[in-house]
């Protein structure tokens, strides 16, 4: 609480002088300020997302078209596309990477890193994170491992192509793919310094939850994004340090001869020296992370669904404590699920049963959010802005993700399913549709915090509608190639009878997969227009009670001229029945909203509920509240 | 004050913009320049007429965009002028395209679980598989129930609850008991999902051996990209193997000094005999594959350095399939379904399922593995192999315990 104190004393003045001289480079580029850095995280993960996404679209050109030439590819990627075909290899490369880009720099960075970064601070009222300087190295190491993971594209063996999973042996024996040579080395590299910015950025958003929350904002007020980020926090800080025990020991095997993932590999006729080792080893280590993983990418985006559906409901989120529990719940379990990734990989069939009941539990607590989210909209007066059309958006995907997932993690039905499209359009709904849909509902909501400007509502319309309508599109159709046993990765459909039948839904999706990459340049067009010729925002656009819009538009170091607000109530008292206005800010007390305040408000305050009384009885009710 | 924070925010973007787009593309741009100055074999003026031509009809769709845009602009701002009411009440326009997209989508969901529904693999053709159909139906029923309730529940609120000036939404934060009912039901569910799943799971791999109808062992190696297929011989066992004997004669390190292994013959294809039970011994040389057989409802990662398997009952023959399916040419297939490196999407061997009379015709037909170099190599006695004699009958049941045990321990 002292760091507080002091900051304080600084940053009364602030505005005026400033205490310290600010620099282009400690401004802009080496910021320590948690609203700078994440712009920095929001801008980076949105051009590290506009990569992968253009990578997608190489490969469905590919599986659309696979006996035709386009040699405007050669032009682009050299001899990777010779003849204008772009090859097995690449093609793996350009999975491997698209996969690798989505989930960890765009859906974890991306979003766990813009929104914890930008909310946290203005949300629980503190000036900054725990260690801003942390925060700034937490940045930088995320910036490092993307332009280390994009410069395997540089290298003449091409980037890593085993799969985001990246399983060994395949990708341990540089024999076994060009990919596993250098490319590998790189990812692995890139990966370590991506955990270590996700530590670091973790360590902080829990410090500051836990140490830093402003005057009256117990656990119980802080808003669902607050929770999200603060348990996603914990998943990451709890699991990504066996990944990156698991990189480690990959590392060995591929540098230093060992045999923690290898043994008994011929490769041709050539006997490899490993012994004792096991592949499946390094897929309990992955996915021990892998699987909280998910949920890193999904709580965050069901955070800020939440506080985007209530406000604009304008409505209290049904079921505040549920959504806690259940959140809750998710990160418990999703500690215990992961063997669901590996019922078919030779894993003892005993463990699979076990995982699968692990598994299914998790359904309950998605499913009471869904629930939730729906008699939250329920009688609610829902105005349509982009933040609440993408969070609308978020539900109905996470509704279809979920379901078939529960496909998925019932091992009897894996053994069919496992590896085949129905993977690929199951989470792409979940983690390429639900949680990507989170990430823009959050920009479009929180944009006018971020730079002071409003984003173009119609071309948010149209964005979303171009979006929702594409993605349905190309996600839905998959399931049916994966029912009829068709497997993900593969090159091409031409080399089995049976999949021919698929080649024209081939072309349809990627059809489908173009226009929803176009339809993200009207959102990057709104989005880089608006950070210069937006119109200014005034200071709470979205009558919202949270506290991020008590602070003034201006951003300045240490958010909040004078003092840091107190809270006096939890954040969604809307439409209160009694009180004029259809929201009431966590900031205005109990004293001044006698006419609104609820038994419930005092929690057992006995002195507050007798002033309560009183007030009730010296002013009767005498129109019909609600 | 403004122009400070028009500075900061256009500075950040510009600034981060500019590095990583710098960092992360100029490789395309080396890549370019490298692919331009190897093959201009193409005419590359035909193909760069085409690009810009596609870029025109982008920008001119984003023109017609823009315009519309501007043209609601100004509609707005004359009404806005005029003292109406605001122009479009976009409130309702999302209302009811959501209304519209409930709709649709159901009709589109109907159209896929119709037509595209209609494409997908035969019924089960194995024991195991038919439960594994009825589970899937089952999840399935109650999942497009939930899908559709719901999705009616959201777009239905969306279109009746949406904005207006005169109402107040209803202020209701929680409830404990409804909340209770939707955690209870879909646990209830869940349960009976997952007791079905697991009674279905334990009866595919836990299996008691019927000692009057011992399965049929097979075993399947894969490599980068081809499989291997090693059926038992006469005394129903598959030798043992080491890898470290592999040789370019002998593939797949075949330890032909276990009397089991020198009977065991190889085949292109994978007969089975209908209606009697199959051990598949998967294992990999090289990295992990996965034996994918769909249509049997089969899946196992084969993977290096330990023996996964897999026993399933065929029901259905070759035959009797290709009438079902209507499709003379039809194929029951198995092929890898882990990505294995360049030619994973072409790693496939035909299954044919035979009475067994027929089976019993092919199997006499295929040769050993054994061969005459592999004889002198193991220093066996290069003769007509006396493969089917007493002495490997009689060695049968120990070996087949010594294969147990090797397969525990690995």
């Amino acid at each position: 609480m002292s760091t507080i104190a002091l900051h304080d004393e600084h940053s009364h003045d602030h505005a005026d002088h400033g205490h310290h001289k600010e620099t282009l480079i400690s401004k802009y580029i080496f910021s320590m300020d948690h609203k700078m850095i994440a712009k920095q995280f929001l801008i980076t993960g949105i051009i590290m997302a506009v990569i992968a996404m253009g990578l997608s679209i190489l490969f469905r050109i590919q599986l659309a078209w696979p006996d035709q030439n386009f040699p405007f590819l050669e032009t682009f990627l050299g001899k990777w596309a010779e003849g204008g075909r772009i090859k097995p290899d690449f093609y793996l490369a350009l999975v491997t990477i698209h996969g690798t880009i989505m989930v960890f720099f765009v859906l974890t960075a991306g979003l766990s890193g813009t929104f914890s970064n930008l909310l946290i601070p203005l949300q629980i009222g503190a000036r900054d994170m725990a260690s801003p300087f942390l925060n700034m190295l937490s940045y930088w190491f995320f910036f490092m491992a993307c332009v280390i993971m994009m410069s395997s594209f540089f290298i003449q063996t091409g980037p890593a192509s085993g799969g985001w999973t990246v399983y060994p042996p395949l990708s341990v024996v540089a024999k076994a793919m060009p990919g596993s040579g250098l490319g590998m080395t790189l990812w692995l590299v890139s990966m370590v310094l991506f955990v270590a910015s996700s530590l670091m950025g973790g360590i902080n958003y829990v410090s500051t939850i836990l140490n830093m929350r402003t005057k009256g904002m117990d656990l119980w007020k802080m808003p669902l994004t607050i929770w999200a980020f603060f348990l996603t926090a914990i998943l990451g800080i709890l699991s990504f340090p066996v990944l990156v025990a698991g990189v480690v020991l990959m590392v060995f095997d591929r540098s230093f001869g060992t045999s923690f993932y290898l043994s008994d590999i011929v490769m041709g006729t050539d006997i490899l020296p490993n012994e004792g080792g096991s592949p499946i080893l390094w897929q309990h280590l992955f996915w021990f992370l892998g699987h909280p993983e998910v949920y890193i990418v999904i709580m965050p985006a069901l955070g800020i669904s939440s506080e985007v559906i209530s406000v604009n409901a304008r409505k209290p989120i049904f079921g505040y404590h549920a959504m806690v529990y259940s959140l809750i719940g998710i990160t418990v379990l999703s500690f215990i699920v992961w063997g669901h990734h590996m019922f078919v990989t030779g894993m003892n069939p005993l463990l699979g049963g076990v995982f699968m009941i692990t598994t299914l539990i998790i359904a309950v607590p998605s499913a009471v959010k869904t629930f939730n989210y729906l008699a939250t909209l329920w009688r609610g007066n829902i105005r349509f802005t982009p933040a609440m059309l993408f969070a609308i958006g978020l539900v109905s995907f996470f509704i279809s993700g979920g379901l078939t997932g529960i496909f998925l993690g019932n091992a009897s039905l894996d053994i069919n399913l496992h590896d085949t499209y129905f993977v690929v359009a199951h989470f792409h709904l979940v983690m390429g549709s639900a949680a990507i849909f989170g990430m823009l509902a959050g920009v479009y909501h929180w944009f006018p915090k971020m730079f002071g400007r409003m984003m173009n509502p119609k071309l948010g319309y149209l964005h979303f509608w171009l979006t929702f309508i594409a993605a349905y599109l190309v996600f839905f159709p998959l399931h049916f190639l994966g029912l009829d046993g068709v497997p993900r990765r593969y090159y091409a459909f031409t080399e089995f009878e049976f999949m021919k039948k698929w080649l024209t839904v081939n072309v349809f999706v990627t059809w489908a997969a173009i226009m929803a990459a176009l339809a993200q340049v009207a959102f990057l067009f709104n989005f880089f227009y608006s950070i210069f010729k937006g119109k200014v925002s005034p200071q709470n656009p979205w009558e919202s009670n949270t506290l991020e819009w008590t602070a003034p538009v201006e951003h300045l170091h240490g958010n909040w001229p004078g003092e840091i607000p107190t809270v006096y109530r939890w954040p969604y008292d809307y439409s209160k029945p009694g009180h004029d206005a259809d929201f009431i800010p966590q900031t205005v007390p109990f004293s001044q909203t006698m006419s609104s305040n609820l038994p419930h408000d005092f929690e057992g305050n006995a002195e507050a509920e007798k002033i309560q009384q009183d007030w009730e009885l010296a002013n009767p009710v005498t129109e019909n509240k609600g | 004050m403004s122009l400070r924070k028009f500075i900061t925010n256009k500075t950040t973007a510009a600034l981060a913009v500019l590095i990583t787009a710098f960092a992360n593309t100029s490789v395309f741009a080396q890549d370019a320049a490298a692919g331009a100055a190897a093959a201009p074999k193409v005419d590359m003026g035909e193909v760069y007429k085409s690009v810009i031509f596609y870029i025109l009809v982008f920008l001119a769709v984003c023109l017609f965009i823009a315009i519309i845009g501007k043209a609601l602009k100004v509609y707005e701002l004359s009404r806005e002028a005029q003292g109406k009411p605001v122009g479009i009440n976009w409130n309702r326009v999302h209302a009811s395209l959501f209304a519209l997209f409930l709709v649709i989508g159901l009709y589109g969901v109907y159209w896929e679980y119709t037509v595209h529904g209609s494409m997908l693999l035969p019924d089960a053709a194995s024991e195991h598989g038919k439960k594994i159909d009825r589970m899937f139906n089952l999840t399935l029923i109650i999942t497009t129930i939930v899908f559709v309730a719901t999705h009616i529940l959201l777009f239905g609120f969306s279109y009746v609850y949406k904005y207006s000036a005169k109402r107040k939404a209803y202020y209701y934060p929680h409830n404990n008991t409804i909340e209770k009912i939707w955690t209870i039901v879909p646990a209830l569910v869940l349960t009976v999902l997952v007791l079905m799943g697991f009674l279905t799971w334990r009866s595919i791999f836990f299996k008691v051996e019927d000692p009057n109808n011992k399965p049929l062992q097979i075993e399947v190696t894969s490599e980068q990209f081809k499989w291997s297929i090693r059926y038992p011989g006469a005394d129903g066992i598959v030798g043992n193997k080491n890898y470290k004997l592999t040789t370019a004669s002998n593939t797949l390190g075949i330890d032909f000094k276990d009397v089991n292994s020198r009977d065991d013959e190889m085949a292109d294809e994978m007969v089975l005999p209908v209606g009697k039970p199959v051990k598949l011994i998967l294992t990999s040389k090289d990295v992990i594959h996965s034996f994918y057989m769909p249509h049997f409802r089969v899946q196992l990662n084969t993977v290096p350095g330990m023996r996964t398997i897999f026993e399933f009952t065929p029901t259905k023959t070759t035959a009797e399939m290709q009438q079902e399916t209507n499709d003379p040419n039809f194929k029951y297939l198995f092929y890898c379904a882990k990505i294995c490196g360049s030619g994973h999407y072409n790693m496939q061997k035909v299954v044919r399922v035979v009475s067994e009379a027929e089976y019993k015709t092919w199997i006499a037909e295929q040769k050993t593995y054994l061969n005459d170099d592999l004889r002198k190599q193991f220093n066996l006695p290069v003769a007509p192999a006396p493969v089917k004699s007493v002495a490997d009958s009689a060695a049968k049941d120990t070996a087949a315990v010594k294969t147990n045990q090797v397969a525990l321990n690995k």
